[in-house]
């Protein structure tokens, strides 16, 4: 009996966290703009260049989805110009992924040519979505 | 080396029944039997039981992959599940129902969403793992000094 409740608990809350985490996951969301310097220094750190906006990736051996994240990223690349694409293994920078606030792979951070996250998303991004999204940060950077 | 992506959705589907049948009539020679399975598959996902009958039962019916993906995520999600069940087991043999109950329930909790979901256990534990415990060891201040 306790068996049976057992399974059917677990089946029911598994299948809400499942439609909370497909709801959430690849949607691009806005970063609250409180860029620290640690935060910079960190990006700095990774390879980023200021100047043009660069999409950073956050990757893992054991993450299934990062290679299809890479081949959407490499595809916005080919799409819009003057974006750079930037990919790190998570587990060899760990302390920039406290720094940053990554919990999970893939996650890729839209930095801006100010060298300033402006989004985030978590999962394999819609490359339509995430194109739109770049392409407001060009837009930004010509103004 | 790279896998049929269906195949880890597969044995996690497999896996889902066989825990839940595991918690529903108190098998431990269920648990015993993933456990084996879960210590092959993350050795070497190839020699997966469940694989195997999905290459053999189910990927002949099917289309052939349009895309592989690589096998270390499988095989971390395989490890994770081994110490569920092993957990478990520790439960049932050490006489902590509750025990083998709540690892038995969280190993299929991880199955069902791999199999409903395509959830990547990896994708989501290991690098929170890895933050928590890979903490730098010159943080770490020695107790006695």
């Amino acid at each position: 009996m306790t068996g049976l409740a057992v399974v059917v608990g677990v089946l029911l809350a598994a299948t809400a966290f499942g439609w909370w985490h497909r709801r959430r996951d690849g949607r691009i969301r806005s970063v609250a703009p409180t860029p620290t310097a640690a935060a910079a220094a960190t990006l700095v750190g990774l390879g980023l260049t200021p100047g043009a906006p660069t999409l950073l990736q956050f990757s893992s051996a054991v993450c299934a989805p990062c290679r299809a994240t890479r081949r959407v990223l490499e595809r916005v690349s080919a799409t819009v110009d003057g974006v750079r694409l930037l990919e790190v293994e998570a587990e060899q920078q760990l302390a920039a992924a406290r720094e940053l606030g990554v919990w999970r792979t893939p996650t890729v951070l839209l930095v801006d040519g100010e060298g300033r996250v402006a989004r985030r998303v978590s999962g394999v991004p819609d490359l339509g979505e995430l194109v739109a999204a770049v392409r407001e940060l060009t837009a930004g950077a010509n103004r | 080396m790279l896998l049929d992506p269906r195949a880890p959705r597969f044995a996690a589907a497999v896996t889902t029944v066989v825990l839940a049948g595991a918690l529903l009539v108190g098998g431990t020679p269920l648990l015993v039997g993933q456990a084996v399975v879960f210590a092959i598959t993350a050795a070497d996902p190839r020699l997966g039981p469940y694989g195997w009958l999905y290459r053999t039962l189910v990927a002949p019916r099917l289309a052939a992959p349009t895309e592989l993906e690589p096998a270390a995520p499988v095989r971390f999600a395989q490890l994770v599940g081994l110490l569920f069940v092993a957990v478990a087991l520790v439960g049932q043999f050490t006489g902590l129902p509750v025990l083998a109950l709540a690892a038995t329930g969280a190993a299929l909790a991880a199955a069902f969403l791999n199999a409903t979901f395509g959830l990547c256990l990896g994708c989501l534990g290991y690098l929170t793992l890895r933050r928590l415990i890979g903490r730098p060891m010159t943080a770490r201040v020695p107790a006695s000094s």
